[in-house]
């Protein structure tokens, strides 16, 4: 709860302070009668000091509004057309990386220094070093453009058009899930409790698929909660190269045409976001290890 | 059975060898061609950064038009960029913004990042809850969203912003790495001998306890420079960033988008020498993370 007050006042002082004023923005050429720039600046709350407006966005909030942005629609309208195909993007990506992540980084991490490892290691270094908008560019050029596999832009294609984003949307944490479930798995094996296992004459495959496997996973779905929330908010260069109308393209937008009340609503939903699957994780390390449930 | 083939090695160096951790691990880099590679690779980009002139005769922004979007050739190995620059010497010349602002932006990062992760171990008590407090506020925020929205804040787009905003946001991980580095040194013997010593809390820290808890910190250093120059061309490509006319990679790549299908060579070549930068620093982590944590050998 702290942590949620605390990131979103944070985000309002910051947009507030961001230098121009939001009403000749929405005035455009025209001048403004006094009466009129007066009547906009108090609906708006703008001459408030910054903390009594704090308060009224909060308890704005609390009635599950998030606020209108300066051409009269309201934020929570906003969000709920954007947000759809973001979700889809990013939730694509998930599955994607947690998938191919954790079957490539446990198959390295079973085999260690074999022919797999080395090719795992190798691939998951490079693909790291490639940044988002080269390796989207990339994708882009060669297998929508030149092999027409997939759409080249926009989501008319339904499922398919998500596909190629949600791709390179997920490849830079797929290499994190791939390294550190092949890291843990390595290090579990060589745990005591793998060994007693083992002397219990146990199968090898219910050694390694229960009790390595179960304590390999609590770092890996630490590091995939917290990534779901940064899918979802880092999706604004791949949203941009594939055309995709979600958020990260709304906040982009919003930024550039000063709607505080946009920026500050959206961020707002994915701190809430952030919040709720940092929840998640602590209940799936209650099912994983059973310790920290009697704790 | 693994013990076997290392033993003979280490009962001959034994008599003269130093078992600091800094020596064994410089001992293991040297032997690490991951680590040679590396380093040699960042050696190269820095000689480009401190001196492209030595590599590239060619005035980066010397133009002809009549040349624009020339494909590479013999003399001009990258080709041309749509102003007609040429391209092989603009691609040299970008890496001294990728380099200033990685190690810039890491220096800071762990300044910051060493004297509150330190402060917050030692103490704990009230500091150290102030201070994961804060960082778990940072947390919360969307690194990226928070950097945009930070960037308009400051108003200029130069590098100084740039390092800045990107300290800002890298200062929490780092912190919390340090800190529990610390935590695991604070109560160890040869601490309390100094203290019974009469050393004082600065003497402690910064002879005790610094030394030895500062290897997580320059592992993730060295990757971190990588994923800043990755975050610098992100949002210079973005348009929010570094603004034409300064020399960027991700300048160049947010230049090369829109001629995608007709002059591909202008995104392959910043690309490359991106992509190639941010891997060496990568590589450079792990070399680092490999001599210093026993446990993965």
């Amino acid at each position: 709860m702290p942590v949620f007050f605390g990131a979103t006042f944070l985000i309002f002082a910051l947009v507030y302070a961001v230098p121009g004023d939001p009403i000749d923005a929405l005035a455009g050429d025209r001048p403004l009668p006094p009466a009129v720039r007066a009547e906009l600046r108090s609906r708006y709350h703008l001459d408030d000091p910054l903390l009594v407006r704090y308060g009224k966005y909060v308890s704005g909030l609390a009635r599950g509004d998030f606020g209108t942005n300066f051409r009269g629609r309201p934020v929570s309208e906003i969000m709920k057309q954007r947000f759809p195909v973001t979700i889809r993007l990013a939730l694509l990506a998930f599955a994607f990386e947690a998938v191919l992540g954790l079957v490539a980084g446990l198959v390295a991490g079973l085999r260690r220094r074999s022919l797999m490892d080395s090719l795992v290691l190798v691939s998951t270094t490079v693909v790291v070093a490639v940044p988002v908008f080269v390796l989207g560019y990339m994708a882009q050029k060669l297998l929508a453009v030149e092999l027409g596999w997939f759409p080249v832009v926009g989501i008319r294609d339904g499922w398919r058009s998500y596909f190629l984003p949600a791709v390179v949307l997920g490849s830079l944490s797929l290499c994190y899930v791939a390294r550190l479930a092949r890291a843990s798995l390595i290090e579990a094996m060589r745990a005591d409790y793998v060994r007693t296992a083992r002397a219990k004459g146990l199968p090898e495959r219910r050694v390694v698929g229960v009790h390595a496997l179960r304590n390999s996973l609590i770092p890996v779905v630490t590091f995939l909660g917290v990534d779901l929330g940064s899918l979802l908010s880092g999706a604004i260069v791949t949203e941009g190269i594939f055309n995709l109308p979600g958020i990260g393209q709304a906040t982009f937008s919003a930024i550039q045409t000063q709607e505080y009340a946009t920026v500050v609503g959206i961020v707002t939903a994915l701190v809430l976001i952030f919040v709720l699957a940092n929840l998640l994780v602590d209940v799936l390390y209650a099912v994983l290890d059973p310790r920290i449930r009697y704790r | 059975m693994a013990m076997q083939a290392p033993a003979p090695e280490a009962v001959a160096e034994a008599p003269t060898r130093e078992a600091g951790l800094w020596s064994d691990a410089w001992r293991q880099l040297r032997r690490n061609p991951l680590f040679l590679g590396s380093a040699l690779l960042i050696a190269v980009f820095t000689v480009l950064a401190v001196a492209p002139g030595l590599f590239s005769g060619a005035d980066p922004r010397a133009c002809n038009l009549s040349n624009s979007l020339g494909r590479p050739s013999a003399g001009h190995w990258f080709g041309y960029d749509l102003q007609g620059c040429d391209y092989y010497a603009k691609v040299i010349h970008g890496a001294r913004v990728s380099m200033t602002i990685g190690i810039a932006t890491v220096a800071g990062t762990t300044l910051v990042a060493v004297v509150l992760g330190t402060l917050a171990g030692f103490y704990g008590g009230l500091v150290d809850a102030v201070i994961a407090r804060v960082t778990d506020v940072w947390f919360a925020l969307p690194t990226f969203l928070g950097a945009v929205v930070m960037l308009s804040v400051l108003g200029g787009k130069g590098l100084p912003q740039l390092t800045l905003v990107l300290v800002i946001f890298g200062w929490p991980t780092m912190t919390r790495l340090m800190r529990s580095a610390v935590l695991t040194v604070r109560d160890m013997e040869y601490v309390t001998a100094a203290r019974a010593l009469g050393a004082g809390d600065l003497r402690l820290m910064w002879r005790h306890i610094l030394p030895n808890a500062l290897a997580p910190v320059i592992v993730y250093g060295a990757i971190r420079v990588g994923i800043v120059i990755a975050a610098e061309a992100t949002l210079s490509f973005l348009g929010l960033g570094l603004q034409l006319p300064a020399i960027s990679w991700g300048l160049m790549i947010a230049g090369a988008q829109a001629r995608l299908l007709t002059a591909p060579h202008l995104l392959l070549f910043p690309g490359l020498f991106l992509s190639l930068t941010v891997l060496a620093f990568v590589l450079l982590g792990d070399a680092l993370r490999d001599a210093f944590d026993p446990r993965l050998r």
